[in-house]
């Protein structure tokens, strides 16, 4: 009898074993995945718990999936980022038949070609945002329409951007009329930074610094991202989002497997929940960006600022994806804007 | 016999600079020799399997202007700071020396030790508050004085040098205090009854005789503020991209490591240079 009890115990603790997993996420750090209450129910419901580890850029992520095989399950990469990391055979192929909510994805994000290599997916598109400017309303009586309003000479000393090449150059990019992701006129796009710098009070580097700076009342315009300026708003500063005509610079945040991970089946099932239209409602509640999953934008309110403004038709239009780039031209970025910082 | 005394000495003199010397060989020694390996690859081996030696991160330097330009300006920050640094700090360190006596004076110590016990990041953010606008400086004088006044201090090259030279001032202040207070009072008594006027006494005496203290203050601040970076980012804004910015940012932004490396050793071969060139009159102030 204590023989039967013993080896069924021993059963459950084997089959617990092998259900229950311990996924590792790579991931910003307060980015959605780490959302304290999410965890707890996704552990309630599946038995795996969840432990971070965070990056605080690209290219450190890449680094740590390179350095470090087998340490994680699930990775968020922008999608930018995602053929490279693909080409290094850093991903596996996802069986998105195991992600029930895969069939909510629309195919213009689903069948996006950073995603999708050799018709086998190596992201699943999770959120996306826009990157264009943000006002404080009280130095406004009209929201601006264009761009042009960071080098409007009215608010010399009281705009800022972010301290990024890329970042720069494609609002330069947007600024002088051209492609974000195929730029024939760098020249131009460095006369026009050229102009901007004395208009800029400083830069900012994080959603907090961005935050602060509104908060004590330095800026009147800044370049920002549409999940912050949600954020930004919802904590009660004086903030509106502009998309502006000229577009704006976007992007799409996809997770994925990498190949070296031993918990592939688990780390599906939490991609999974990360795309479910009922999780996204409760994250957007706290300031979500935009969900790449048409069932769970659908499901938000109506007012919410994701549905009201990242879901209007008029505003898609202008969003220009974020395409690859090579390191060559990721160099040639970053040396202009050194050398456009350097000369202040 | 006298061969055996000089074995004796020459083991008792391992015993007791080896501990030392394994100090700096793992503390300072291998960690740099590793920055310099770094500073001639063309990857890190850890990033891309086809790294190689290459000089490619030096002629960089060469061959792109922005670095050079940087390093200039960091060079010049560098030299102000170290110039407000004296002019404040070696008044205060003559007044602590020579003026006040007793508890006054530890009293006083202890103010300029005690911003150097705190950190530095919390001391710049400090200074974050003080200078931006509607800060507590603009309140305080727009408090005081009857007239509206918008200094916009924050975000500028002067918002640098205040944060570092605040930094930095106490090194300049110890140094020159010690050597201070090693000149003999007798001495000064002396010029005194001989009719030497104030400046005289300051000009012929104190300073000559405290000079090495002050240099060495000198170049405790000049040397380390040319690499900064925390402080630019912080309080310099737009204005705020220095030499020491773009190290950092290799390092932490661009996980460009050979190259942050090899901007950091050209800094280090400058810094030599200068201080090199500078040795003629450090030395004449020793003697």
């Amino acid at each position: 009898m204590t023989k039967g009890l013993l080896s069924l115990s021993l059963l459950a603790l084997t089959a617990s074993g092998a259900l229950a997993d311990e996924i590792r996420v790579l991931n910003w750090q307060g980015y959605g995945t780490d959302l304290g209450w999410s965890l707890e129910a996704f552990e309630a419901a599946t038995g795996h718990s969840v432990v971070h580890e965070y990056f605080n850029s690209e290219q450190e992520m890449l680094t740590k999936m390179r350095t470090n095989p087998g340490a994680y399950d699930v990775v968020l990469i922008n999608a930018a980022y995602t053929t490279q990391a693909y080409e290094e055979g850093l991903l596996a192929a996802i069986d998105t038949a195991a992600i029930g909510n895969y069939a909510g994805i629309p195919a213009n994000f689903a069948e996006d070609p950073s995603l999708v290599h050799k018709g086998a997916v190596y992201g699943v598109p999770w959120t996306w945002g826009l990157t264009a400017i943000a006002i404080n309303t009280q130095a406004f009586d009209e929201a601006p329409t264009s761009l042009e309003v960071l080098w409007d000479p009215a608010h010399k000393g009281r705009v800022s951007i972010r301290d990024d090449a890329e970042e720069a150059v494609h609002l330069g990019a947007l600024a002088t009329g051209q492609d974000i992701n195929n730029i024939e006129d760098l020249d131009a796009v460095e006369a026009k930074l050229r102009e901007l710098m004395p208009q800029l009070r400083t830069f900012w580097a994080s959603e907090n610094d961005w935050n602060q700076f509104m908060a004590a009342g330095e800026l009147d315009v800044a370049s920002y991202w549409s999940g912050s300026a949600a954020r930004s708003a919802g904590m009660g500063l004086p903030v509106e989002f502009v998309v502006p005509k000229e577009g704006a610079i976007a992007w799409l945040d996809g997770l994925s497997i990498p190949e070296t991970s031993e918990h592939k089946e688990a780390a599906a099932q939490f991609i999974d929940w990360m795309i479910d239209p009922e999780f996204y409602v409760k994250w957007d509640a706290e300031g979500a960006p935009a969900s790449a999953n048409a069932d769970a934008a659908a499901a938000l309110p109506d007012d919410a600022f994701n549905k009201r403004v990242l879901g209007d038709p008029e505003v898609v239009k202008l969003a220009k994806f974020r395409a690859p780039m090579d390191d060559a031209t990721r160099e040639k970025y970053l040396a202009l804007w050194q050398s456009l910082k350097a000369a202040q | 016999m006298a061969e055996v005394i000089h074995a004796q000495d020459r083991r008792r003199l391992l015993t007791l600079l080896g501990p030392a010397y394994l100090w700096l060989t793992l503390a300072v020694f291998l960690p740099l020799s590793a920055m310099l390996f770094f500073s001639f690859l063309s990857d890190m081996p850890g990033d891309a399997p086809d790294w190689g030696v290459t000089l490619g991160n030096y002629t960089q330097f060469l061959e792109n202007p922005t670095y050079a330009t940087l390093l200039w300006k960091s060079l010049k920050l560098g030299v102000t700071v170290t110039l407000f640094c004296i002019v404040i700090g070696y008044p205060c360190a003559l007044v602590l020396a020579k003026s006040i006596k007793g508890r006054a004076r530890e009293a006083l110590f202890l103010m300029v030790i005690l911003p150097f016990w705190s950190n530095s990041l919390v001391r710049i953010f400090s200074w974050a508050i003080v200078l931006r606008g509607n800060g507590v400086l603009e309140r305080t004088l727009n408090w005081i004085l009857p007239f509206d006044i918008r200094l916009n201090l924050m975000f500028t090259t002067e918002a640098v040098v205040i944060g570092l030279v605040h930094s930095y001032l106490p090194y300049v202040i110890l140094t020159s205090y010690l050597a201070l207070q090693a000149i003999d009072d007798d001495l000064i008594d002396a010029a005194r009854s001989m009719g030497a006027s104030k400046l005289t006494i300051l000009n012929r005496l104190l300073l000559p005789l405290s000079l090495p203290g002050l240099l060495a203050g000198a170049v405790l601040v000049f040397v380390p503020v040319v690499g900064s970076f925390m402080e630019p980012r912080i309080l310099g804004g737009r204005m705020g991209t220095y030499y020491g910015t773009v190290i950092e940012d290799q390092f932490v932004a661009v996980y460009n490591w050979p190259l942050g490396a090899a901007l950091s050793f050209i800094l280090l071969a400058v810094v030599l240079v200068i201080l090199g060139a500078a040795s003629p009159v450090l030395r004449r102030a020793r003697t």
